[in-house]
C-alpha cells in the first residue's frame, strides 16, 4: 500500500488551520484585520508573540515527529522517541551545562549547539546500548539509564547554581513550552533543524532496508555504521535545536508515527515526511489547547503532552507486553 | 541472460573468540548449479555462507567473486551480485507483501527505472506464487507463506548468486519441494545457488553437489551419491544411512536408519 492521496493534503490543511488558530487565539483574540491595522499593540502581539509561537510550533512539531519516525525506523521499535529514550533530556543537559559554565553567553548559537551536542551523545550512547538488538526490553532500559544520567546531571548543575532565580528559570524552560520565544530563537534553531532533517531523509533507503533486520539490510548493501552516524547527527541536530528553544516536549515523536504508520503501509521511509507534518499538527493543536484551558496561568505545553502521551506509551507497552521478554 | 560466474573461498578461517569456526576452508562454486552445504549444528555452515555473502569478515583467507576479492567490491554492487537469505529472517514492520518483496530491489534503486524494479518484483512474485497475496500484510501470513514471500524478496534482486541459509526450515514437505524446484529452475537459468540444509534426503534429491562441513573443515565434496557415503555420515553425523538401489523420478534416495551405535 502506498500513502493515500488524501493524507498529505489533509495534514497540510490542518497545519495551516492550526497555525491560523495559534496566531488568533490567546488572552486577546486577534482577527484577520490585524494584518492591515496600524494598531500598535495588536501588531506587537502579532509579530513578537503570536507569530513566533505559531511558527515555532510548526518547526518544533515537525522536528519531533520526524525524529520519532527516524528513531523508530532505525531501532525497529514503535516505542522509540527522543523523549522516552532520554535523548531530549541529554539535549537539555547539554544546554544547561553551557549555561552553567557561562559559554552560552558568548554567542547566541552556543546554547542550541550545546543542545545538539548533548542529543548526539545521547543518540550514540543509545545505539551503543541498544542498537545491535531489536529487543524492546534492552531499548526501554537503555532509555531509562540515559534519562537517569541526564536528569542527575541537570539536578547537579541546578543545585550548584548560585542563583535560585536562574535555577527556577531553567526548570520552567525544561518543562517545555512555546510561549514567549522570539523570532531570533526561530532563526537560530531552524537552520540546524533543516540540516538534521536532510540527514535523516537521506537515510531513507537504509531505514526501509532495516525492515529486514540488520543482517538483511547489510545483505542489501547498506552500510550500517554510516547510517548510525547519519541518524545520530540528524536526530541530534533536530532534537538538540528543538530542546534548546522549547525545552522538553515529550511523546510527540512517539504518538505521531504510531498513528500514521497504518496509513502509509508501515514502510519506514514513507512515514518520515507525514510524521513531520503530523508532529506540527499535534504540537500546534496542543499549544492552542493550553491557551484555551481555564485557569490563572497557562499550563506548560510539555506537561500537557506528557499527560496525553504517557498513558499512550503505557497502552502501547501493554499491547506489546507479550513480545517484551 | 547467460550468467558465468564463480564464487571461490580460499584458505578461509573464521574465529569467534577462542573458537575456530572455520578452519582453512577452500572451495569453489560455479553458477548454474545448486550446491547444498551440509553438516551438523555448529559445523560452520552459516558462517561460511555469511563470509561468502560479504557479511562476515574472515580472520584469514579470502572470498573471491570472479577472481576479484569480495571485500574490494562496493557494498551496493556486492548486493546486486549476491543475494542472501538469513537463517532467521526478520520482518520488523507490518508491511504489505509487495512492499516486502520490493525491498529486494534496494541495491538497484539508483540504477534501474521504477518500471524495471516493479517488473522484477512482479516476476519474483509470479515464480514464487505469492502474487495473490501482494496486498496482504506480511504479519497475517502463515510461517510457510512468509517463507515463500521472503524467498521472493531474495529473487527480486535477480542477482547472479543466491545464498540461502536454511531456506526450507518451517516449510511443509509440499512447499519444501516447491521452493526447491524454484531454486533448481533458477540454477537452470544460470544463477548460482548455494544453500544450507539439515534434511539430508532432501539435499540428496535437489542438489547437484553437496559440500559437507565438519568442525569447520570440508570432509566431503561432490555429487550427492559420491559425497554422502555411509562412512562419512557415520563420522560426521553419527548416523547409519544407506543409498537405496531404486531411483525415484531419476533422483537417488537415501534412507536414514538411526543413530550409529557406539
Amino acid at each position: 500500500m502506498s500513502t493515500p492521496r488524501w493524507l498529505m493534503p489533509t495534514l497540510l490543511i490542518l497545519v495551516l488551520v492550526l497555525t491560523a488558530a495559534s496566531i488568533a487565539i490567546g488572552r486577546i483574540v486577534l482577527d484577520w484585520n490585524v494584518w492591515l491595522e496600524q494598531d500598535a499593540i495588536s501588531r506587537t502581539i502579532l509579530l513578537e508573540l503570536r507569530l513566533p509561537r505559531a511558527l515555532l510550533g510548526v518547526v518544533i512539531g515537525a522536528a519531533l515527529g520526524l525524529a520519532g519516525a527516524a528513531m523508530q525506523g532505525y531501532l525497529r521499535n514503535p516505542l522509540a522517541d527522543p523523549g522516552t529514550l532520554g535523548v531530549s533530556s541529554m539535549a537539555a543537559l547539554g544546554a544547561v551545562l553551557s549555561i552553567f559554565f557561562g559559554v552560552a553567553g558568548l554567542h547566541p548559537s552556543v546554547l542550541p549547539l550545546s543542545g545538539v551536542a548533548g542529543a548526539m551523545i545521547g543518540m550514540l550512547a543509545l545505539f551503543l546500548l541498544a542498537g545491535r538488538t531489536a529487543s524492546t526490553l534492552t531499548l526501554v532500559l537503555s532509555g531509562v539509564i540515559l534519562s537517569a544520567i541526564a536528569i542527575a546531571g541537570i539536578a547537579l548543575v541546578l543545585s550548584l547554581s548560585p542563583s535560585p532565580w536562574a535555577a527556577g528559570e531553567i526548570v520552567r524552560w525544561m518543562l517545555g513550552a512555546l510561549a514567549d520565544r522570539s523570532l531570533d530563537d526561530l532563526a537560530l534553531s531552524t537552520p540546524l533543524i533543516v540540516v538534521g532533517a536532510i540527514l535523516i531523509l537521506n537515510s531513507r533507503r537504509a531505514l526501509d532496508a532495516l525492515t529486514l533486520g540488520e543482517t538483511g539490510a547489510r545483505s542489501l548493501g547498506i552500510d550500517l555504521g554510516r547510517t548510525q552516524l547519519q541518524l545520530a547527527s540528524g536526530v541530534g541536530l533536530v532534537v538538540g535545536a528543538s530542546v534548546a528553544v522549547s525545552g522538553i516536549i515529550g511523546f510527540v515523536g512517539l504518538v505521531v508515527p504510531h498513528l500514521l504508520r497504518p496509513l502509509v503501509g508501515a514502510r519506514p521511509a514513507a512515514l518520515l515526511i507525514p510524521s513531520a507534518i503530523g508532529g506540527a499538527v499535534l504540537v500546534l493543536a496542543g499549544d492552542v489547547v493550553v491557551r484555551l484551558l481555564p485557569g490563572g496561568s497557562e499550563l506548560q505545553l510539555g506537561v500537557v503532552m506528557s499527560l496525553i502521551g504517557a498513558p499512550f506509551f503505557f497502552a502501547l507497552l501493554y499491547s506489546m507486553r507479550r513480545q517484551v521478554t | 541472460m547467460k550468467i558465468d560466474s564463480s564464487l571461490s573461498v580460499a584458505g578461509l578461517s573464521f574465529e569467534r573468540g577462542e573458537r575456530r569456526i572455520l578452519d582453512a576452508v577452500s572451495v569453489q562454486f560455479e553458477s548454474g548449479a545448486v550446491t547444498a552445504v551440509l553438516g551438523p549444528n555448529g559445523a560452520g555452515k552459516s558462517t561460511l555462507l555469511g563470509c561468502m555473502a560479504g557479511l562476515l569478515r574472515p580472520s584469514l583467507g579470502s572470498v573471491d567473486l570472479d577472481g576479484k576479492p569480495l571485500i574490494a567490491l562496493p557494498a551496493d554492487e556486492r548486493a546486486r551480485r549476491i543475494a542472501f537469505l538469513p537463517q532467521i529472517p526478520e520482518v520488523s514492520w507490518p508491511v504489505e507483501v509487495a512492499t516486502l518483496v520490493a525491498l529486494g530491489r534496494i541495491p538497484f534503486r539508483r540504477l534501474a527505472s521504477d518500471a524495471d524494479n516493479e517488473a522484477a518484483v512482479r516476476r519474483a512474485m509470479q515464480v514464487t506464487h505469492t502474487a495473490q497475496w501482494s496486498q496482504r500484510t506480511v504479519t497475517t501470513l502463515s510461517g510457510g507463506e512468509r517463507a515463500r514471500v521472503l524467498l521472493a524478496r531474495v529473487i527480486a534482486g535477480e542477482s547472479d548468486w543466491i545464498l540461502a541459509d536454511e531456506p526450507f526450515a518451517g516449510l511443509d514437505p509440499a512447499h519444501q519441494f516447491e521452493a526447491a524446484d524454484l531454486l533448481r529452475s533458477l540454477a537452470a537459468q544460470g544463477h548460482g545457488v548455494v544453500l544450507t540444509i539439515h534434511d539430508l534426503a532432501l539435499a540428496a534429491r535437489i542438489a547437484d553437489r553437496v559440500v559437507i562441513l565438519h568442525r569447520g573443515r570440508i570432509v566431503a565434496d561432490g555429487e550427492p551419491e559420491a559425497a554422502l557415503t555411509p562412512a562419512t555420515l557415520r563420522e560426521v553425523y553419527g548416523i547409519e544411512a544407506q543409498w537405496l538401489s531404486v531411483r525415484e523420478r531419476g533422483a537417488p534416495l537415501i534412507a536414514i536408519h538411526g543413530r550409529h551405535a557406539g
